[in-house]
């Protein structure tokens, strides 16, 4: 039979209440308290073999060294699974659970799970790595949370398909999956406008998401004495790609010299960009990366001086978390290199 | 205005001595078709290739893909301003290639040109993959710039789809299909009671090789008109597009515009459905306005009271798509949006480039950065190497055992955002 841990707190654990809250972590052989109805609801499929208990306010306090210890007090176990909670809404507690669950994860590589109130703050901090079910605010809700959590563990345990957030019980994690479906878009769309139209409840398959709004940095007080960065999104590399950039969705970026030039010749550069009509680009280079035009200027003395480095990427069907990854370096490198303000160029 | 597909079920195609359509099985003279095609001086050569349902075959770089039609009555020709002449179109009867399709591919024209995997796991991502599919390869003459190059492949395809179902033209089809569409104030008077709806079908058109032709006009800079349904199956508008191949809008979701073909199944029951407008999508932000504020001018004025608006391609096209939707609800009218969305590989990141909060009612047709190995084919029309340098493909995605790994982005239609596929997005 499949091993699992339990983890649980010193009211669940039924040692006490708040005054306990500083209680060292024990372990006890078997089911403890929410662990007898898990244990049943898991119908023999896999039996809780040990209960790892801790006071909240100690876990809390004692950070990495509470969490060593009951990492080992689990590994001794040899489990083929650890189960934490549910904790509902309480915040201590369901930080611990999340907490215990993401290091079980990756120091033993074995399923994890725990059931969490959505807003508590361990459901938040930990949803994306692990899978916690809904739970209600409080304990009342035991009955309904403790067959879900049997559930969706057997399913972990057996290696089977999960299943989506609806039908499992778990808090979705994030990440948005293609799916197949009976209807068209077409079909969907328009049943859609129907209800629309008539007042009636309809689900849109894609609520708006909240964008990260940035606020631009304060204009520069002296241009003259500024050195100033050239960052393209437009694809605009050496010829030969010598990055291997990617036409599109670009998982990286480059960084060129340009401090002998005076334009981007266009035997020597070249666009990688896969969502545009490179014609023009290719022709003259520098109608995506203004490397004349920046010349000009700072012969004129408009700028102090254009950095000698330029950074390409292709913004194409590109990922936000890789636009993100990669502006957060670019932006390191020009402060290491005490540029003071960049032209970002598209296509 | 009532028009007439007759449809004939193609099991097969063959290359023979003589171009014919018998039992279902179409037949193709190469040198005949040759011939025809090379009358453009800008064609160097020209081959056919064939691929069919189940094969292990993989086709690379495709441009554009076209279902075979061919007006037998009415006014105008199939593909009026490239087959046919200008005159509109829409009435009588159309002979119609139904399981069958052009998919025009040769010398990489673009970036933007995609792959049909005849089986296996990418063979799941378009309903092409079901289709008995004629290659036309097409050379262009040694120094043809970009943008001939595009317009000379673009029209050797309609020119291919016309000539294949022409083959049909005196026999008798198996099924027929016929959608009536009344003027707009017979519509009022007919329909009292029902709510009224138009179709936004947002055209790419941002120079580029980024356009759409309508009557052979390239309608970049057109401020938004109306069109009938009826002339949209005619082959009235045509794809010159070269975005993102699994979501570029190709001539046969024209033709076949699934948005189109639901209104029409609803129309007179439960909504009346007026017609389509053609919005403008401009890389410039003027322009994006101009085409939403006169897209929703002309909803006001025909006096509609819901909207459902398609995009083509990604990016900064959705800054037209969420204009349409904000404007036109302004106005009152309601509005639903198709899209597809690029979150990333692992589905974490936001998938849309432009928001607004009056988009509460959105259909997307999938994220086109999902990764997938496709495994090796044993036959490959086209150019494999294309695979390197195509959106959604990158220089390590031919692996040394012929497998291939590409974004569904690189998949001729994959996330189709007028909804003709069967998939959609779900947060897990």
């Amino acid at each position: 039979m499949k091993r699992i841990v339990h983890y649980i707190n010193q009211f669940y654990g039924q040692i006490g209440g708040e005054e306990a809250a500083d209680l060292k972590p024990l372990k006890k052989e078997g089911p403890v308290g929410p662990g007898a109805a898990l244990n049943a609801a898991l119908s023999g499929e896999a039996e809780i073999v040990s209960t790892v208990i801790c006071g909240d306010n100690y876990f809390a306090d004692n950070g990495d060294e509470a969490l060593e210890t009951i990492l080992a007090m689990i590994e001794e176990e040899k489990p083929d699974m650890f189960i934490a909670g549910p904790g509902f809404n309480a915040g201590r507690y369901g930080l611990a659970c999340g907490t215990i669950c993401d290091a079980v994860k990756t120091k033993l590589s074995i399923p994890v799970l725990t059931a969490l109130y959505p807003e508590n703050p361990g459901a938040e901090m930990f949803k994306k790595t692990v899978y916690i079910i809904e739970a209600p605010m409080t304990a009342a809700g035991m009955k309904d949370v403790i067959p879900k959590m049997a559930s969706l563990a057997k399913k972990l345990l057996s290696g089977e398909e999960i299943g989506f957030p609806e039908e499992e019980g778990y808090i979705p994690q994030g990440f948005r999956v293609n799916f197949h479906t009976v209807q068209n878009g077409a079909e969907r769309g328009v049943d859609m406008l129907i209800k629309k139209l008539k007042g009636e409840p309809f689900t849109t398959e894609l609520p708006m998401p909240v964008f990260d709004r940035v606020d631009p940095a304060p204009a520069l007080k002296d241009l003259k004495h500024a050195r100033i960065a050239l960052i393209t999104s437009g694809g605009i590399v050496p010829q030969g790609n010598p990055d291997h950039i990617e036409s599109a969705n670009a998982s990286r970026y480059g960084i060129y010299d340009i401090s002998d030039l005076s334009y981007l010749p266009a035997d020597k550069f070249t666009s990688v960009h896969g969502g545009y009509d490179p014609v023009y680009a290719m022709d003259d280079p520098d109608r995506v990366v203004p490397l004349d035009a920046m010349r000009e200027i700072e012969h004129e003395g408009v700028i102090g001086e254009l950095y000698d480095h330029y950074y390409a990427t292709v913004g194409n069907t590109t990922a936000v978390s890789n636009a993100k990854k990669y502006a957060e370096e670019i932006a390191q490198d020009m402060i290491k290199n005490n540029v003071q303000a960049a032209i970002l160029t598209s296509n | 205005m009532k028009l007439t597909l007759n449809k004939f079920h193609v099991k097969d195609i063959q290359f023979a001595e003589k171009s014919s359509f018998e039992g279902g099985v179409l037949y193709i003279d190469k040198a005949e078709l040759a011939e025809y095609l090379l009358k453009d001086s800008n064609i160097s050569s020209v081959d056919f290739d064939i691929a069919r349902p189940g094969e292990s075959t993989r086709i690379i770089p495709i441009k554009d893909v076209i279902q075979p039609r061919y007006k037998k009555s009415g006014t105008g020709q199939i593909f009026p301003g490239f087959v046919g002449d200008v005159e509109t179109v829409g009435n009588g009867e159309t002979n119609v290639l139904e399981d069958c399709c052009v998919a025009t591919s040769g010398k990489i024209v673009a970036f933007q040109e995609g792959i049909i995997d005849m089986s296996g796991p990418g063979a799941e991502f378009n309903s092409f993959s079901k289709m008995n599919i004629l290659v036309p390869l097409i050379q262009p003459i040694e120094g043809l710039d970009k943008h001939t190059h595009e317009a000379t492949v673009r029209i050797a395809g309609l020119k291919t789809a016309a000539y294949m179902a022409k083959q049909t033209l005196e026999l008798e089809p198996e099924e027929t299909q016929s959608f009536e569409h009344e003027t707009i104030l017979e519509m009022g008077v007919k329909y009292p009671d029902l709510p009224k709806v138009i179709y936004v079908d947002m055209v790419q058109c941002q120079g580029l090789m980024h356009d759409t032709y309508v009557y052979g006009l390239n309608v970049k800079g057109i401020l938004s008109t109306l069109i009938s349904p009826l002339e949209v199956f005619d082959g009235a508008i045509v794809s010159g597009n070269c975005a993102a191949p699994g979501h570029k809008n190709a001539t046969i979701h024209h033709e076949n515009n699934p948005i189109i073909l639901d209104l029409l199944k609803h129309h007179g029951k439960d909504i009346c459905f007026v017609g389509v407008l053609l919005s403008n999508e401009s890389a410039m932000l003027k322009e994006k306005m101009r085409a939403a504020y006169y897209t929703s001018n002309l909803s006001r004025i025909i006096g509609v009271d819901g909207i459902i608006a398609s995009e083509e391609g990604g990016g900064n096209p959705e800054t037209d798509l969420m204009l349409n939707c904000k404007f036109h609800e302004q106005k009152g009218i309601k509005t639903v949006l198709v899209t597809d969305e690029y979150c990333g590989r692992d589905g974490a990141s936001q998938g849309l480039a432009d928001v607004t909060p009056e988009a509460d009612a959105v259909v997307t047709n999938g994220n086109g950065n999902q990764f997938v190995v496709l495994p090796k084919m044993d036959k490959i029309i086209g150019d494999i190497e294309a695979a390197r340098v195509i959106t959604g493909g990158n220089a390590n995605s031919i692996g040394d055992d012929g497998t291939l790994s590409v974004e569904i982005a690189a998949i001729m239609g994959s996330c189709c955002e007028m909804g003709y596929e069967h998939m959609t997005t779900r947060l897990r």
